[in-house]
């Protein structure tokens, strides 16, 4: 079977790829793109551990085939904080708001769920920015956490939508958590 | 798991489409969002040799609206717009109702509506709601269009009245007569993410005595398609809603129902279940379709 070569837009950068018809967004994001901070979990969209954006949308990267996501817009965890996930130096390097606040509150605990957990936030903060803790719950309930840290995560995201709130009242950055 | 290997097509008009399925029949797939799809190509449940998404077609995208011609949803509208969309929340805000009870935000940024439909689930949540509002199925067939009254469209389990070269490209949802609500409820194990136990849609008409003039109830996941709780719609028709009336036809719901027992639920939860979610549908349509009460969500 022939590779299509493709066009794919990940975290700002056009990479051009050559890719199978029945592969997922989410093998070539692992695979060929190594950009593995997206997991895979279950396999059948249930699990959200494998969540990207898409044109800032939430999706399901195992769902996906990275055929049809030629000229829209895909970004992973990567993207959120490109110096932290280039230099692996977490000290000296600044993370998304969100990323602080589950360090913060302690919302990590083997980490397998987090990248998609704080894409769903992302989403979630992009169209809801001071949403109610039963907003954050349904927002997250595509997101399964086997560790069970769930209650310290919706801290996490209210923590970072209060951040963004008090940053945005003191017109001191226009950053789009 | 690795997807099983298939040739990819993405027509760019439904004529190219109509005609691949045609070329193809027997051996093609069509897809949408794919959250479907995908997981069945992924466990192997089908097996083709093409695969077809429609999501290059324009102009099946889109939700409209007109007194008149009533809502329109294309094909390829996703659950999230009819979950937020202001024509539907105006018009037909069960429907918005039903799209945000469907799986998970993910799955709703990627899957439609239509893909829900013609997946022919018994328990699909997006059905019950459109079959109490007496929906139709737009399908094409290359320039040849027709409309399938959504009574007609379930025939089994994941088997609809569309015909092997035909695709459909919207739903119409008509304009509810005067006095009408309607209502979506459903019960699952998991509150959130799950698949229906049991879900009812209901659509009831009252007329200016507050006697009920038109009603229409879908219960799924208790038969092999959605069914119509006919001997609760033929007891309501020419009363009043009271407490009475309203168990009765929740009764009568359940007998109509046939449902299995299953990894969800069993058949004699699912049964009273039919007759506790019929009860409280009719009661929240009845109420909306008096102007007694307004849709919160």
């Amino acid at each position: 079977m022939k590779k299509e070569l493709i066009t794919l837009n990940i975290n700002g950068d056009d990479i051009e790829i050559a890719v199978l018809p029945w592969r997922t967004l989410n093998e070539v994001l692992r695979d060929q793109v190594h950009l593995t901070g997206t997991k895979l979990g279950c396999g059948t969209g249930d699990c959200g551990a494998c969540t990207v954006l898409i044109d800032g949308q939430s999706v399901s990267s195992c769902l996906t085939l990275a055929i049809e996501v030629e000229g829209h817009q895909i970004t992973t965890i990567e993207g959120l904080a490109p110096q932290a996930a280039e230099k692996s130096d977490l000290e000296n390097c600044e993370l998304h708001p969100i990323q602080e606040s589950f360090i913060a509150k302690g919302a990590i605990q083997c980490g397998f769920c987090s990248p998609g957990m704080i894409m769903s936030s992302k989403f979630l903060l992009d169209h809801t920015p001071n949403p109610n803790e039963a907003e954050i719950r349904a927002a997250l309930s595509g997101n399964l956490c086997r560790c069970t840290g769930y209650n310290k995560i919706v801290d996490a995201i209210a923590d970072a939508a209060e951040k963004s709130r008090q940053l945005k009242e003191n017109n001191l950055d226009p950053t789009t958590i | 798991m690795t997807l099983p290997q298939f040739k990819f097509l993405m027509p760019t008009s439904l004529r190219e489409a109509c005609a691949l399925l045609e070329k193809h029949q027997g051996k093609i797939k069509i897809k949408a969002g794919g959250t479907d799809m995908i997981v069945r190509l992924s466990h192997r449940a089908v097996k083709p040799d093409f695969l077809m998404t429609v999501k290059k077609i324009p102009d099946l995208d889109g939700i409209n609206y007109s007194p008149k011609g009533g809502l329109t949803i294309g094909a390829l509208a996703l659950l999230r717009e009819v979950e937020t969309s202001p024509l539907v929340l105006e018009h037909a805000p069960m429907l918005a109702r039903a799209a945000r009870a469907t799986a998970t935000v993910q799955i709703r940024n990627m899957g439609t509506v239509m893909g829900n439909v013609c997946n022919a689930s018994p328990s699909a949540d997006n059905i019950p709601t459109l079959v109490a509002m007496n929906a139709r199925i737009v399908a094409a067939s290359g320039s040849d269009e027709r409309e399938i009254p959504i009574d007609e469209f379930f025939l089994g389990p994941g088997r609809s009245a569309l015909q092997a070269n035909e695709i459909a490209v919207a739903i119409k949802v008509p304009t509810l007569a005067a006095g009408s609500g309607v209502s979506y409820q459903k019960i699952s194990p998991r509150s959130k993410v799950d698949i229906a136990a049991v879900n009812i849609g209901a659509l009831v008409t009252l007329d200016e005595t507050g006697k009920c003039r038109a009603v229409r109830i879908s219960m799924g996941a208790v038969g092999p398609t959605p069914l119509r709780a006919t001997q609760a719609e033929e007891f309501l028709l020419g009363k009043e809603i009271t407490d009475a009336t309203l168990a009765e036809a929740g009764r009568l719901a359940a007998e109509d129902a046939s449902p299995i027992t299953d990894v969800r639920a069993s058949r004699e939860y699912r049964k009273l279940m039919v007759e506790v979610l019929t009860t409280r549908a009719l009661k929240e349509a009845a109420g909306f379709a008096s102007g007694q009460s307004s849709i919160a969500e």
